[in-house]
């Protein structure tokens, strides 16, 4: 049975969409999807499901909100592409309604799902293309659609202007001065090694971070750059709205721009839905097999610089410390192992989650679904429960993730759960732990 | 009617299963070919080590959850495959047919791989009417679908047993496994066709591109 107070959420998104629509419209828009867009994948994911719900137990939603059937992936399946696909795409508005939500809200395409399914069905993908159904017909969460606007208009997500950018990395490297003396942020140096980007949210609210980055930077000694120009973006919310096209033009610019700068790879931030838009959505979507530079996320960086000795440990960080691994990192792109010797490597009681690796809960924020805004907060907590009982039996007091969505979800899990814990980037860690020049 | 079912409705069958088997593979491998990302993300290497550990029983994740699904539908599927190629019965039909000469099971054997199927069935079906995760997506037409599955082998048993006028149950059995041959390539039994394909490309897709596991 479905959550009756889920069912009940308005959105202006969706509920005043929906009224604009007409059922040629809908019968439209299902067509395109369904038969231009969407082909072999659609096609045999949906035959060869013999309906057996053994991905139920992949799903945090579903375990979290005791075993409720409704919210097992294949049940989700099925009452969206099923039901589209049984209609012909003649659905209506209540429909449309109750697929948004469970697309946009109950889904964070994880793909946990896809490793439990005996067939390796992506069901992820089936959701996504839920999704792009909704967006052809302009439903989407307003909070949702508001980023994309930004990433349209602005180039990034969180309508942050030329000069603010300037400025916040003005400001960034003064700050960073304090700690490494004559310390810069170099914008636009063509052909330096390193291009460093960041999402949308960084210059905006979480700038300090940006000014982290710049520390590990010059005291490995990096030859590195920020571009000055749009392009500075590697976030993509448009992915997740279902907005392919503004998705691929996103991700051809932050292309763009580093080729521009002639640099050989592309670091990035602790961000895991950028590195799947940049390495994976965005590039299928161009007809790409894969990134036109290599992308380098930073767990892999700091792994790399750590393990070679460019940068020193100095001192571990005391306590219990666990980590949450965000799924497009780990499970889309197997970067456990390298998170772990991190962890072990800066913290003195490193205390592993329970499932680990790849099998690791979603924090249920990612996906888009903590885009979808406050209206959505209340099923998302109901939504997580298994991931902050999972935190809690770490006994931990500090919970690290390299991903700002991991970072922001699990903030609302500490709170809703009241687990007493804090959350932190790798970055901030490094600060309190890596031997600065002149020590 | 013996001759009927023997003759025309069996080549029918056979006819259907292998030709609409062929074409539907040959325009899905077309239709992927368009979605210009699938078939260069295809890997041999991790294709295939993602079929084989979902082939070896409690080698993933998933299949050490559910101990008795993992168990009952292995035997299942074994005994489905392997049942209706090897038992003597169709053996003798080989070799009268098209001359092939074809090693065949004990009757005891064959009897007993019957019965694995006939009560894998059972349990599969309980399955399906007392989970509600399952139940929940479950229709009429797959409860259909698996009483087609066990049907021949329901009647092969009762034949060869002799319990009911044998020659009634033969052509019940001739038809109902016909039925079957048919449905595979119209209904979800398809997962028997692409099962390789949907398996070897998340594998892929995992392996080579994430350089994770999915099992």
């Amino acid at each position: 049975m479905a959550d009756l107070d889920d069912a009940k959420v308005v959105d202006p998104g969706i509920d005043d969409k929906i009224k604009l629509l007409t059922p040629e419209r809908i019968e439209q828009v299902a067509k395109k999807v369904l038969t231009k867009e969407c082909s072999a994948r659609l096609k045999i994911y949906l035959e060869t499901c013999v309906h057996c719900a053994l991905c139920s137990d992949a799903c945090h939603t579903y375990l979290s909100r005791d075993k409720d059937p409704d919210f097992s992936p294949v049940a989700k399946v099925k009452d969206t592409m099923w039901e589209l696909v049984k209609r012909k795409g003649k659905v209506d508005g209540a429909f449309i309604k109750k697929a948004a939500r469970i697309a946009f809200t109950e889904c964070g395409t994880c793909r946990r799902c896809s490793m439990y399914c005996p067939f390796g069905i992506d069901i992820a993908y089936l959701i996504m293309t839920i999704r792009r159904f909704c967006h052809l017909l302009g439903v989407v969460p307003q909070y949702m659609q508001d980023t994309t606007n930004s990433h349209s208009v602005a180039m990034n997500q969180m309508w942050v202007q030329q000069d603010d950018w300037i400025d916040t990395l003005m400001w960034q490297e003064e700050d960073a001065s304090d700690e490494v003396e004559g310390l810069r942020i170099p914008l636009d140096k063509e052909g330096a090694d390193v291009m460093y980007s960041v999402i949308g949210p960084e210059p905006k609210i979480l700038a300090q971070l940006i000014a982290n980055m710049a520390i590990i930077f010059n005291v490995a000694g990096e030859d590195w750059t920020m571009p000055s120009r749009d392009g500075w973006d590697n976030s993509n919310m448009a992915m997740f709205s279902g907005d392919f096209e503004i998705m691929g033009r996103i991700e051809r610019l932050h292309w763009e721009r580093a080729a521009q700068l002639k640099v050989k790879k592309v670091v990035m931030g602790e961000c895991g839905h950028a590195f799947r838009g940049a390495v994976y959505d965005g590039a299928k979507w161009s007809g790409w097999k894969g990134p036109p530079i290599p992308m380098v996320h930073a767990v892999e960086y700091y792994h790399d610089i750590i393990k070679s000795g460019r940068i020193k440990i100095a001192r571990k960080i005391e306590g219990p410390v666990t980590v949450q691994d965000p799924c497009n990192v780990v499970r889309g792109r197997g970067l456990h192992n390298k998170l772990r010797y991190i962890m072990n490597t800066l913290c003195e009681d490193f205390r592993d989650t329970n499932p680990r690796n790849e099998l690791n809960y979603c924090c249920a924020a990612g996906g888009g679904v903590i885009n979808c805004g406050p209206p959505w907060k209340p099923s998302r907590m109901k939504s997580i429960r298994v991931k902050a009982e999972q935190f809690r039996e770490t006994g931990a007091d500090l919970i690290v993730t390299p991903c700002h969505n991991c970072h922001s979800g699990i903030e609302d899990i500490i709170g809703y759960y009241d687990l007493g814990m804090h959350v932190s980037f790798i970055s901030e860690l490094l600060m309190k732990t890596m031997e600065m020049p002149g020590e | 009617m013996y001759e009927l079912v023997r003759g025309p409705l069996v080549w029918i069958a056979l006819i259907v299963f292998v030709g609409g088997s062929l074409v539907k593979i040959v325009r899905m491998i077309a239709l992927a070919d368009k979605e210009k990302s699938i078939i260069p993300t295809m890997s041999a290497k991790f294709g295939m080590r993602s079929v084989i550990r979902w082939v070896i029983p409690f080698a993933t994740t998933n299949e050490r959850l559910h101990p008795v699904v993992t168990i009952v539908s292995f035997s299942f599927h074994f005994c489905l495959l392997l049942t209706p190629l090897f038992v003597m019965g169709h053996a003798v039909l080989w070799e009268e047919s098209w001359g092939i000469s074809w090693w065949s099971l004990p009757a005891g054997v064959a009897d007993v791989m019957t019965l694995i199927v006939i009560f894998s069935f059972l349990l599969l079906f309980l399955r399906r009417v007392s989970s509600p995760e399952v139940r929940n997506v479950t229709s009429f037409k797959d409860y259909v679908i698996l009483f087609l599955v066990v049907a021949p082998f329901l009647t092969g048993f009762i034949a060869h047993q002799q319990w009911l006028p044998a020659d009634a149950m033969i052509i019940l059995h001739i038809v109902t496994g016909a039925l079957w041959l048919i449905a595979i390539p119209f209904t979800w039994l398809s997962h028997m066709l692409w099962f390789i394909f949907t398996r070897a490309f998340m594998g892929s897709e995992f392996g080579a591109v994430r350089n994770a596991r999915d099992w």
